[in-house]
């Protein structure tokens, strides 16, 4: 049987809960996150359409003699040793011994992203500053290769690869604690705002009066904050759900992170814990300040500087990333509305659990302050309430 | 004023109940509530004493208090003075399962349906859900509504969207119903329904308290009333006691036109003159009463046509309690209604 207080916010909850997932909205809701996704798709698919069009680069040749082939041999011998490959390479002209060549002339004229003159002892690379400083080395390295009188292919180097390397796994792990502050942010700052406008319905439908004399305030914050929190979960499990079918439909673009600190399963479990305690943080900040607002206008205007708050404790969070063991980790991880990120990051760089179990303790422990502040907030700003105790008492023992 | 628990009886400026209530059988009991909104006194030293199953109505203009104490006497606003036990408990949201409550300002979520809003506003009331939306739509059937049971609350008409939320406001049988102004907004027949339900309520044992601006309402239905005018309570207590307050008028009828038989009349018994070409004299019942008046009357031969001894009105009452100003403001609408309190 629940108590009393839980039992008006289990009803609370269950009331928002139904309304905001059984509505029509909710659907754009879900295909929200959907929108970037298909559109940063197509930019990139369009840009790499476009690059490999520009990418299709063609070096052009108008050397002495043949020296124009043994230069494209030379590539050809050393092209698979090269990190990141070569440009083609096409005998424009084959010059004879002192005639001259107006390479300017012909990059101009032609499709050609360089244009090579001279002779494998003086090469001459004709190009933008760019092309010029990208391969002025390679083309070195292949007339360097063509002046000699191998053919073969570089002898094949010996390779011990190892999985990690202390430096690789440490920049690994906060790539993977970044990753994890982003999306956390992304996921709160995503959802926290609708708790903005959550009790400017009671107000507009003056259903707050019913509301307010049957259960207490405290317990209207956090049936609403517990309705979105799942609201929330549901949004996650439904995009969490169409990021595994990329994964499983071979989305190689998908970066894989490196493995944090305390292991996956601990990171996704934290992460899921911190994403709760950021929610309801910043979610009982923003219904306080949304029950403040008595139209969807005001909640709008309201809304900026929410969004603004939240950057700046993520940017604070990142910056203590970035400096380990310094106090401005510390802060970000003590100071209640950026302890989520800064912890979470925290997870990934090192593997200790009890600095876990005490921070979700401190965080829980101002979700609960923060929602008894702001029901009192309410209680005496928009409802008009709040006694002055000690003159109460006294009057009450006249 | 001070006011002791045994003053409660007397309350306002002495008027009311004569005998002293045992704590025990109120319902609500309040002493000396206060309220300021931003420096702006709506409530000022207000007390009331309800008994157990009684209907006790709150009468009173537009802005004169009576919104700001019933919330208070609800808890969904605390008073800054005063003290206030409502069940037997000082913190009345406690008792949320044993009350009642229908705002003025009615206010249900548009996109719930009907019986879901009945159930919803019960299970806020402690009634497990699934046995209030069973209870919710054998009372909109009982009231007439069973067509309406699926439908949304923004498809409904005002009216039946006031009956749903009353509804709402009974499902859970409260022991106490506090209602502010139930009657605004309902027409003739549905304001006769209200009636009859409030009485049925009240003959199950339940405590009623409304507020209203119609003194007919409050003299049909209540037994006892708090006359608010301005944020104080000059009167509190019995309706009777109220119109008790002035002396009934007795309307004469004589052979004797010149009034000569008026000398013979008791001091008490003004009376001047007769309206301009009228057949009847008007003037209050002495003090002595109806026999020495009647005796009188013989004495002075005054030759009696016809005489009726007629009970002041709980209007008349309320204009000699509360000032011909807040009778006046009773008719205004709530927009015309003055500034809450004073500063």
């Amino acid at each position: 049987m629940l108590t009393n207080p839980m039992r008006a916010i289990w009803t609370i909850a269950r009331r928002d809960f139904v309304a905001v997932v059984f509505s029509k909205a909710f659907i754009f809701f879900l295909l929200g996150p959907l929108f970037p996704v298909v559109v940063g798709l197509a930019a990139g698919m369009l840009g790499a359409s476009v690059r490999q069009d520009l990418d299709r680069t063609l070096v052009g040749i108008a050397m002495v003699g043949h020296d124009g082939d043994r230069l494209i041999a030379a590539r050809a011998a050393m092209v698979d040793q090269l990190p990141g490959g070569a440009p083609e390479f096409a005998v424009i002209e084959r010059l004879r011994p002192g005639q001259s060549f107006d390479a300017r002339g012909l990059l101009q004229r032609r499709q050609l992203a360089a244009v090579v003159t001279g002779t494998l002892d003086a090469p001459v690379l004709t190009a933008t500053p760019g092309r010029i400083d990208q391969w002025r080395g390679m083309i070195g390295l292949f007339a360097a290769r063509a002046l000699t009188t191998r053919t073969e292919a570089p002898p094949p180097v010996r390779t011990d690869a190892v999985v990690t390397s202390a430096a690789n796994e440490h920049i690994g792990q906060v790539v993977t604690a970044q990753a994890g502050q982003v999306l956390l942010f992304l996921l709160t700052m995503l959802l926290a705002g609708m708790v903005l406008s959550n009790l400017v319905e009671e107000k507009a439908n003056k259903i707050i009066e019913v509301l307010a004399a049957s259960i207490p305030m405290e317990a209207l914050f956090l049936g609403k904050l517990a309705a979105m929190l799942a609201v929330s979960m549901v949004g996650i499990a439904v995009w969490g759900a169409g990021y595994g079918v990329m994964l499983l439909a071979g989305a190689r673009a998908i970066p894989l992170l490196a493995t944090p600190a305390v292991g996956w399963p601990l990171f996704l479990a934290l992460g899921f814990a911190y994403f709760a305690m950021a929610y309801l943080l910043l979610g009982a900040m923003f219904l306080t300040i949304g029950g403040l607002a008595n139209t969807v206008r005001e909640v709008q205007t309201l809304s900026m500087p929410a969004t603004m708050l939240q950057l700046i404790v993520f940017f604070m969070a990142s910056f203590a990333v970035a400096m380990p063991g310094s106090w401005v980790e510390r802060v970000a991880q003590v100071f209640p509305v950026s302890s989520p990120y800064a912890m979470l990051a925290h997870a990934a760089q090192s593997p200790d659990l009890l600095p876990h179990a005490l921070a979700l303790g401190w965080q829980a422990l101002w979700v609960l302050l923060i929602v008894r502040g702001g029901a009192l907030l309410f209680r005496r700003t928009v409802m008009k309430s709040g006694p002055a105790p000690q003159r109460k008492r006294r009057s009450a023992a006249a | 004023m001070e006011h002791s628990v045994g003053d409660l009886a007397v309350l306002g400026n002495g008027a009311g109940l004569r005998e002293t209530p045992d704590p025990r059988d109120l319902a609500i009991e309040a002493r000396g509530l206060v309220k300021r909104f931003d420096g702006t006194l709506a409530v000022d030293g207000v007390d009331i004493a309800v008994p157990h199953g009684a209907i006790y109505g709150v009468l009173g203009p537009n802005g004169a208090g009576k919104t700001t104490t019933l919330r208070m006497l609800l808890g969904i606003i605390d008073p800054d003075f005063g003290y206030r036990r409502v069940l037997g408990s000082e913190h009345p949201t406690d008792l949320a399962h044993r009350i009642g409550y229908l705002p003025e300002e009615r206010g249900l979520y548009p996109a719930m349906k009907a019986y879901e809003a009945i159930a919803f506003l019960a299970a806020l009331r402690g009634v497990p859900l699934a046995e209030g939306r069973r209870r919710a739509k054998a009372m909109l059937e009982d009231y007439g509504l069973g067509h309406a049971a699926d439908r949304q609350i923004r498809q409904l008409s005002k009216g039946m969207a006031q009956q749903v939320q009353l509804i709402g406001t009974l499902l859970h049988n409260p022991d106490l119903v506090v209602l502010d102004e139930p009657f605004s907004g309902l027409d003739a027949i549905n304001q006769g329904r209200l009636e009859q339900l409030i009485r049925g309520l009240a003959a199950r044992g339940a405590t009623v308290l409304f507020s209203t601006h119609v003194i007919a309402h409050a003299e049909r239905m209540c037994d006892s009333i708090a006359i608010i005018a301005a944020g104080k309570v000059p009167f509190a207590g019995p309706v009777d006691v109220a119109r008790d307050r002035l002396r009934p008028q007795v309307r004469l009828e004589t052979r004797e036109r010149d009034g000569r038989w008026r000398a013979a009349l008791p001091s008490d018994a003004r009376c001047d003159a007769k309206p301009q070409g009228g057949a009847f004299w008007y003037f209050t019942l002495p003090e002595s009463g109806t026999e020495p008046l009647l005796r009188a009357l013989i004495e002075g031969e005054a030759g009696i046509l016809s005489l009726s001894i007629e009970r002041a009105g709980l209007h008349d009452a309320f204009v000699a309690i509360a000032g011909e100003a807040a009778a006046r403001a009773l008719d205004q609408p709530a927009d015309d209604a003055p500034v809450k309190g004073r500063r």
